[in-house]
């Protein structure tokens, strides 16, 4: 087997088992879809580890067009892949993840009608986001932008009787489509002045335009890179939830667990991430491009955070999280810190997936019970989901020697390096979001896991807290019912995601942050230094475990600990202080209860004035005119004129072969007559 | 002249076919009533063998045959394979149609094998005795056939129409034919194309010859002005014959025009381009204009060709090597959809039960959904809706009449196809919403539901991936076009 | 000496009665298949003539191919109206006009 047949293996598998999952869903068992679907993502996750495992001995990366789509104008529209390490890795995260939540999907799913579909969809994302990465040309790139949107939609909605799923799907197509606008005009922009759209030529092409500037508006010069690259962030700000185009994020939740795992927390939402990394050639010449998205990152970052503190449903504290975490991947792209960014994308991947799919277990467990109000002591009867859940909680608030805190401290140091003018706030951000990060999920843990057990009451549920209306109908535990462990299908993808979120920073820092891991993808310009200088401080801390023990001396790791401490204090020790909180500071509760009335002023601001500018347009526009002028008009100029041939085609032969006749007879005048002559 | 010259190598195909139609009209005389299926099954045979020859030669550079009469090109094989694979999807799709009509019996499968053999040659005349010949071997077998149902009042009717109108179009060819051999001095397609580019003609008699010439193939193509036939022939014919009609005959027409514009009256491109752009026109708006009011699919289809030829003419009237490549893959995709689009019809009909209005597709998605499905997609191609093939086969004729500056007839030929959606997505909105009048399951034999499902789903498959067909077209234009 | 012009000429007018007698023509098809016969035999004219003042013998072959070819179409022609008289009792061509529109 050739590479490029492995190549091409690696995203066609998956395609094959969603193909056959969803067109032969109906013929085929339940058995037979999830089978045939594991194998596809399994097939694939196999290649794409031999692959990388290629490319780490040595072996050469490989960019080139597979099959040429369309020639349009000189223009060739390829299916081309680009692999190299960093499309390598994320092939691997992306397939692990997929199929860690494959097997999880058939236990989490195993009652829902539509089993089937569902496998099918979550195939059919592992190959639109593979196509996504292995691409080596925008327009295969956007091609995997959209796919990997449209089975997002899908699988929001997927529970697509439920009201509130259908407002969140909507909320997330409308708020990605001004990201996707901002992206395709980027896509636009590249075209234009590069006259290629493959990766390659355009990077090649990108330093001599560094200096060229357009006009958007007369009178005002913008630098061509940073309109681009403004643009193509914009692009990755819907698709990677940035502020202020995060709002879709957290509804999201509407869909499945698995979907949430899989589609808003590990994979698909990192793919602007990736993108600003793949680009970064691009992005390195523009200093004012960096910036915005250094802001932009910091304000995720901090914000986002603080509003987990307040959510009570399970999941949107993890949807909270997932935001603020991709703020930080954001702002270590801002801060030119390419190869932290994606190695923090790598490591969130792992305990992020591990949190939704312990959130998940613990909703199975407490009967499709979303509320952490009602939960509490339930390491006594889910202690799987007890372990793993700590593991990934320390990983992600960044206790020394896990995961989440080399690549989370690596961004906080090459924010501190950067030079940038907004880095001074972002390093602000940063830091304080590290005290969030230990508080919220702290509260969390404690709620769900320590304490009083609150479940079996039977008691109030919020109108979105359920899961399942169509197949489960009672929800939360009766009296007295006790939560039991998850079956292994459930648990075990658990257990496979902990490993990794323990020890895949350890392992992989040395190599992918200072290492040449990423020296034939990221391109970093001479001006910023970040990681330069990160990977001096590294050397000098001693390495990995240098870094560790060096960390317990820095502001990061006790503010963790002060953050983990007073969750303890306040929702263990002292339950009446959060609630005498809630009530001293009204107005900033209800500031944050209402998501700092960012849908507010997107429902009832731009969609509310954008519908009345519509009724204006429609009354006047395309009532009167559309409607009365043109589409009655010509639709009557039509039907006139369809009548008119009808009479003219009478039956009668003799007519037939006049028109005939007069027809020869017009060409021949024409020509003879020399009419035409001065026409032409 | 030597046998030598005669090569009749390069013919192996026709003259194969020649004795296949020749063992299957003998074989009929000893087969009754109940064993026509075995003539049925020599005529798929003589078509997969003829299939096969021709894809044995497939690739080899031009060769010259019959001293000069004959040209075996990569063109002329691509037609005549497309061809082979339109009268093989008649008869398939065909087969219980006919027998339920009682048409099904050896003439059916021998003149539908001679009208092949009639358009095989018109593909590869290079001299206007073989052409000729060729034409009016398809024609009077269109004619008979047309007329296969003897007490059919429609059909009859529809083949003396046919018929007057068919022969009256040859004698305006011929007479043009006769100008330009005045004109030249010669019948031969290469030398008539030397003389006028290289010696210079007699202008008049030039022009003259070729007014009439372009009404000949107006009319063989169906463009306005000389498309009267086409709703009456279309509708008048069993569907049988109209998809014969519909289909293969648009490849040779192709071929034909190539031949006689394209090569012989090259030298004459800006004033047949202009006249092609005429008919273009004319055809693009009458065509689509004139199936809006159609209540009857047959009808609405025979108007929808119309416009369809108007496409193939705008590429052709580019008179550059993509705008044949791009006619010709419109024709070869054309080719796969009115055959499917027939196919539907026929596979609706039952015995005494004509499908052939649009209300007959009324709930067809709560009769049958796969079939609906194929229909939308039959439909969504010929509205040149992107990813069906119809839409690739516009948007390459689109380019090459845009390379020629002629953006105005580009934007023209869009409004028009924009007329032409509202018809098919009428054929689709009344399958998906519309309450079924008919509840009966359709019945149909297992082969034509199978090949009809295999052509539209190629349909979509040509559409997802056109680039490589596109290429062997262009390749083939390429390699044909005299020096 | 007769010049090409009037071969071409009798050619001229021979198409344009056989044109006129196609579409003039109401009543009997019979005309219109006698109309397309002269049409031929006018097309032959021309290539004879040509043939002969350009002294190249292929337009006369072709002349061959066309007159066999016109016997082919006249005996097709007459079946299709016997069937068509079969049907409608007449030979009318203004009873031809079920199908229209």
């Amino acid at each position: 087997m050739t590479m490029q047949t492995i190549y091409l293996l690696i995203p066609l598998a998956p395609l094959l088992g969603a193909l056959i999952a969803g067109l032969f869903g109906w013929a085929i068992s339940r058995r037979a879809a999830h089978v045939v679907t594991i194998a596809g993502v399994g097939i694939s996750f196999l290649l794409s580890a031999y692959v990388l495992k290629t490319l780490l001995s040595g072996g050469d990366s490989f960019n080139g067009s597979v099959y040429t789509w369309l020639t349009v104008a000189g223009l060739e529209f390829n299916v081309g892949f680009l692999v190299d390490r960093l499309s390598a890795m994320m092939m691997c995260v992306v397939t692990f993840v997929s199929l860690m939540v494959h097997v999880y999907t058939i236990g989490y799913m195993h009652e829902d009608p539509g089993y089937a579909r569902f496998f099918s969809y979550i195939s059919l994302f592992t190959f639109s986001m593979l196509m996504l990465v292995m691409s080596n040309n925008f327009v295969q790139l956007f091609f995997g932008w959209e796919a990997v949107g449209l089975v997002s939609y899908l699988l929001i909605g997927f529970w697509f009787k439920r009201p509130t799923a259908i407002f969140a799907n909507m909320k997330a197509f409308l708020i990605n489509r001004v990201g996707d606008f901002g992206f395709l005009l980027g896509i636009g922009l590249v075209l234009a002045h590069f006259g290629s759209l493959d990766y390659a030529e355009v990077f090649k092409a990108a330093p001599s335009v560094q200096e060229a500037t357009i006009t958007l508006f007369p009178g005002h010069a913008w630098s061509l890179m940073t309109v681009t690259c403004v643009l193509l962030f914009i692009g990755a700000m819907g698709k990677s939830a940035q502020f202020p185009l995060h709002v879709w994020l957290p509804d999201s939740m509407e869909g499945p667990t698995p979907i949430s795992a899989l589609i808003h927390a590990a994979t698909m939402v990192t793919a602007g991430i990736f993108m600003v990394a793949r680009m970064s050639p691009l992005f390195e010449l523009s200093d004012a491009a960096l910036n915005f998205i250094l802001v932009i990152g910091s304000i995720t970052a901090l914000f986002m955070g603080l509003l987990g503190i307040i959510q009570n449903d399970i999941k949107r504290v993890v949807a909270y999280s997932t935001l603020s975490q991709l703020g930080y991947m954001t702002v270590a792209l801002g801060a030119s810190a390419y190869q932290a960014g994606v190695f923090h994308l790598m490591t969130h991947a792992f305990f992020k997936a591990l949190l939704f799919l312990a959130a998940g277990s613990v909703i199975m467990g407490l009967h499709h019970d979303q509320d952490i109000r009602n939960m509490g002591g339930l390491r006594k009867y889910m202690p799987i989901t007890w372990i793993t859940s700590l593991i990934g909680s320390l990983a992600l608030i960044g206790t020394p020697f896990l995961s989440g805190f080399y690549s989370k401290d690596s961004i906080i140091e090459a924010v501190h390096f950067s030079k940038l003018p907004a880095a001074g706030f972002a390093y602000f951000a940063v830091m304080a979001g590290v005290f969030v990060t230990a508080f919220y999920s702290f509260r969390m843990y404690f709620l769900v896991f320590h304490g009083k057990e609150r479940f079996g009451k039977a008691s109030h549920h919020g109108d979105h807290t359920d899961e399942e209306e169509a197949t489960d109908h009672h929800h939360g535990l009766t009296p007295g019912q006790k939560p039991h462990e998850s079956p292994w299908v459930i648990t075990l993808p658990l257990v496979l995601l902990a490993i990794p979120s323990v020890i895949i920073g350890a392992v992989e820092i040395e190599p992918m942050l200072f290492g040449d891991f990423f020296s034939d993808a990221i391109l970093i310009s001479g001006n910023h230094e970040a990681m330069a200088k990160l990977g001096e401080v590294f050397r000098l801390h001693g390495g990995v475990t240098g870094m560790g023990t060096h960390a317990f001396i820095t502001l990061p790791f006790w503010l963790a600990l002060a953050g983990v401490a007073l969750a303890w204090f306040f929702y263990l020790k002292r339950p009446d202080i959060p609630s005498a909180i809630r009530k001293a500071a009204g107005p900033l509760y209800s500031l944050m209860e209402n998501k700092y009335y960012m849908d507010h002023l997107y429902i009832n601001g731009f969609a509310a004035a954008g519908r009345g500018i519509g009724v204006i347009f429609w009354k006047l526009g395309d009532t009167i005119l559309i409607d009365g002028l043109l589409v009655n008009g010509s639709a009557k100029v039509v039907e006139f004129g369809a009548g008119l041939v009808r009479r003219i085609q009478t039956g009668y032969l003799y007519h037939y072969a006049f028109a005939m006749i007069v027809g020869a007879i017009i060409l021949l005048s024409w020509w003879l007559g020399g009419i035409l002559p001065a026409l032409r | 002249m030597s046998w030598t010259q005669l090569n009749l190598a390069v013919a192996t195909p026709e003259i194969f076919l020649l004795v296949a139609a020749l063992i299957v009209l003998l074989s009929d005389i000893f087969l009754n009533e109940r064993n026509k299926s075995i003539a049925y099954g020599l005529t798929l045979a003589a078509l997969a063998g003829t299939a096969y020859l021709l894809l044995q030669s497939a690739g080899q550079s031009p060769r010259p045959g019959f001293n000069g009469m004959f040209i075996a090109d990569p063109l002329s094989q691509a037609a005549k394979f497309g061809m082979v694979i339109g009268v093989a999807l008649m008869l398939v799709y065909g087969r219980s149609y006919a027998r339920l009509r009682g048409i099904f019996r050896g003439e059916l499968f021998a003149l539908s094998l001679f009208a092949l053999l009639g358009m095989m040659v018109m593909a590869s005349g290079a001299n206007f005795v073989t052409l000729y010949i060729g034409l009016e071997l398809l024609s009077l077998s269109l004619y008979a056939l047309v007329a296969m149902q003897r007490n059919n009042v429609h059909a009859t009717e529809a083949a003396m129409k046919y018929f007057v109108l068919g022969a009256l179009a040859s004698g305006l060819l011929l007479y043009g034919m006769s100008m330009v051999y005045g004109a030249t001095g010669a019948l031969d397609i290469p030398t008539i194309s030397q003389r006028i580019t290289v010696h210079g003609a007699n202008n008049l008699l030039a022009i003259f010859g070729l007014v009439f010439i372009v009404t000949g193939i107006g009319f063989k193509l169906g463009a306005v002005p000389f498309h009267m036939w086409v709703p009456d022939v279309y509708d008048g014919a069993p569907t049988l014959l109209t998809q014969l009609i519909g289909s293969a005959p648009k490849l040779a027409a192709f071929a034909f025009t190539f031949r006689l514009l394209a090569e012989a009256l090259a030298g004459y491109k800006p004033d047949w381009s202009s006249m092609l752009t005429i008919l273009a026109v004319l055809s693009l708006v009458v065509g689509n204009v004139a199936a809006i009011a159609q209540t009857r699919l047959k009808r609405m289809l025979a108007y929808s060709t119309i416009s369809h030829m108007g496409f193939l003419l705008l590429g052709f009237m580019a008179g550059t090597r993509d705008g044949y490549a791009a006619s010709f893959f419109y024709a070869m995709s054309y080719m796969l959809t009115a055959a499917a689009s027939f196919g539907m019809i026929m596979l609706l009909s039952g015995k005494d039960f004509e499908a052939d209005q649009i209300a007959d597709f009324k709930g067809l998605a709560k009769r049958d959904p796969w079939f609906a499905a194929m229909m939308l997609i039959v439909m969504f191609s010929m509205a040149g809706i992107p990813v069906f093939v119809g839409f690739f086969a516009k948007f390459a004729v689109l380019k090459a009449v845009i390379s020629t500056g002629a953006i105005w007839l580009a934007v023209l030929a869009v409004a028009c196809s924009l007329i032409g959606a509202f018809y098919y997505l009428r054929v689709v909105k009344v399958m998906y919403f519309d309450e079924p009048e008919n509840q009966a399951p359709i019945a149909a034999a297992p082969d034509s539901r199978i090949l009809l499902s295999v052509n539209c789903l190629l349909l979509l498959l040509l559409g997802l991936l056109p680039d490589r067909l596109l290429t062997v077209l262009t390749e083939a234009v390429q390699r044909s076009m005299l020096p | 000496m007769l010049s090409l012009t009037h071969y071409l000429g009798l050619g001229a007018v021979l198409f344009s009665i056989s044109v006129f007698g196609i579409f003039m023509n109401r009543k009997n098809l019979i005309v219109m298949l006698m109309a397309i016969e002269l049409m031929l035999l006018a097309v032959n004219m021309n290539f004879v003539a040509f043939s002969q003042f350009m002294g190249d013998l292929h337009g006369q072959i072709f002349v061959f191919f066309i007159l066999t070819v016109a016997a082919a179409e006249s005996a097709i022609g007459l079946a299709i109206l016997v069937v068509l008289f079969r049907n409608l009792r007449s030979v009318e061509v203004e009873q031809l006009d079920s199908l229209k529109g």
